[in-house]
C-alpha cells in the first residue's frame, strides 16, 4: 500500500457499469517525509476520505474490487484507510 | 518475496472492515547486502514483527491469504521475520 494525498475527485458520467456509484478521487503518493513522489493516481474510496487526507491507498485489482465490494469490477486502486498518523525512523 | 526492514507503523481509525485489528506497517525494502532499494511502502502483519526487524514480505492478490476466510484488501503483507540471511 502506497501513502498519498487526496488531491481532488474525478467526476464520470459515462462509465463502466460496474463503476456506477463509485466515487472516484485523484491521490497523490507521498514520500514518507510527505512530499510528491511519481504520478497521481485514481482510486475508488471505500472510507469517505476527503480532499486534503493523507490515505492508504491499495494498488491491486482484486483488493480494489473486494473494497468496492463488487466482483471483476474494473478497478485497480482504492484509498481503504485515513492515515491518523504515521511514525517512522531513519536510523533501523 | 522480498526482504525489508520494518521501519515504521501507521495509525489509522477509519479504515475498510476487514482491516480492524491488523497492524500496518512501513517497510523499506532492501537487497542482499542490506542496502536500501526502491520506494518505502505499507504492508499488512501477519506474523508480530516490529519496527528494526527485517522480514520478507508477497505483493499482490496472495497477500490476503494469511488472514484467510479473512479477505482484507492489501497488495503487500509481511509473511516472516527474517532470523539471519547469508549471501554466497
Amino acid at each position: 500500500m502506497q501513502i498519498c494525498r487526496v488531491v481532488g475527485t474525478v467526476v464520470s458520467t459515462q462509465k463502466n457499469r460496474k463503476l456506477e456509484g463509485a466515487k472516484l478521487l485523484l491521490v497523490q503518493p507521498l514520500t514518507l517525509e510527505g512530499t510528491a513522489r511519481g504520478v497521481a493516481l485514481i482510486a475508488i474510496d471505500a472510507v469517505g476520505a476527503g480532499v486534503g487526507e493523507r490515505v492508504l491507498v491499495v494498488i491491486e485489482g482484486k483488493a480494489a474490487g473486494d473494497a468496492l465490494g463488487k466482483k471483476a469490477a474494473a478497478v485497480d486502486a482504492a484509498v481503504i484507510g485515513i492515515v491518523d498518523h504515521l511514525d517512522y525512523r531513519d536510523d533501523v | 518475496m522480498q526482504l525489508a526492514r520494518v521501519i515504521g507503523e501507521v495509525v489509522s481509525t477509519v479504515k475498510d472492515a476487514n482491516l480492524s485489528g491488523v497492524t500496518l506497517l512501513v517497510l523499506q525494502p532492501i537487497d542482499a547486502t542490506g542496502a536500501n532499494v526502491g520506494r518505502t511502502l505499507v504492508a499488512l502483519d501477519s506474523v508480530g514483527a516490529g519496527t528494526g526487524e527485517h522480514v520478507f514480505f508477497v505483493r499482490g492478490r496472495e497477500a490476503a491469504f494469511p488472514f484467510y476466510p479473512s479477505e482484507p484488501p492489501t497488495d503487500a503483507s509481511i509473511v516472516g521475520i527474517v532470523d539471519h540471511w547469508d549471501v554466497e
